[in-house]
């Protein structure tokens, strides 16, 4: 069973600069053809400073630094043993290339189902810009299959 | 671009549907580069077995980002306040997904209007693999 005590765990902040040779690398593994996301002229038309980032490259970003793979490591939990459960993103202010983000997650809670069969690891994840604007906030949770 | 259908959008109605090309051993090295998720499982078939799996298979979040493809396709992405996605089966090498959505609710926040979209992506036999929902300003769709 994990250990309960590390619901309130509070990771170490990590910053990231977003790039937009990355951005460009996303949007094709992603398959998107709209320019607003590869072209910077077509996204300062559409009133961004750059390219702007996809709907769900904030957790791709906090992938650079994840808290939840040493959070993992520090529970002793395998990476053959879990599948992503559920996600959700809330905006509260446009990112976009050459801003640095830096994230910060909570554990929120750890629990159990199916007799201890599965269990549920949620987190969640602030962002904030380099002026310190909350940008968005991710919530995350990974399910371990024992 | 062409306009979206937004700007008349009523409760019950259906979004164009948005079908993706079959996920391949490609997409998922791509995806694992360009996302940053390195987990083997979603690219390495030796460990995916060992693992108890049939094969490599996808990542949630490519499923998710394939999501809001379609979302963007029907609405700015700055109207977008909220994005969420229960991950509800695997997807699995060949599947071919598509993303559909119904706008399902009218909501007033702090003098704002808000439409509430229940989102899907199913496979090529309608399965479903991701259940979602989004948040969108409705000021932003007239």
């Amino acid at each position: 069973m994990i250990d309960k005590s590390f619901i309130g765990w509070v990771s170490p902040p990590s910053t990231v600069e977003v790039e937009k040779g990355r951005l460009r690398f996303f949007a094709k593994a992603i398959g998107e053809t709209n320019p607003l996301y590869t072209n910077e002229e077509a996204a300062q038309a559409a009133g961004y400073r750059s390219l702007p980032l996809p709907l769900t490259f904030l957790f791709c970003l906090e992938m650079e630094n994840p808290s939840s793979f040493k959070l993992l490591e520090t529970l002793k939990v395998s990476l053959a043993r879990i599948l992503h459960g559920e996600q959700s993103f809330t905006y509260h202010y446009p990112v976009c290339a050459g801003d640095c983000v830096t994230f910060q997650s909570t554990v929120s809670d750890i629990y159990s189902k199916k007799g201890g069969a599965l269990e549920f690891i949620v987190q969640e994840t602030t962002a904030r810009n380099q002026d310190g604007v909350l940008v968005g906030e991710m919530r995350n949770t990974i399910v371990v299959r024992n | 671009m062409a306009p979206t259908p937004f700007g008349t959008l009523k409760i019950g109605d259906d979004l164009p549907a948005l079908t993706f090309p079959p996920i391949t051993r490609q997409t998922l090295a791509l995806y694992a580069g360009a996302s940053g998720d390195h987990n083997p499982m979603h690219i390495d078939s030796d460990f995916a077995k060992q693992a108890g799996m049939e094969d490599v298979f996808a990542h949630g979040m490519l499923g998710m980002a394939y999501l809001g493809r379609a979302l963007i396709n029907w609405v700015p992405q700055k109207a977008i306040r909220q994005f969420s996605a229960r991950f509800v089966a695997i997807t699995h090498l060949g599947d071919q997904l598509t993303c559909r959505g119904t706008a399902v609710e009218e909501l007033e926040q702090a003098g704002e209007q808000y439409v509430r979209l229940r989102l899907s992506a199913t496979d090529q036999n309608g399965e479903i693999k991701l259940q979602g929902e989004a948040i969108v300003l409705r000021s932003y769709l007239m």
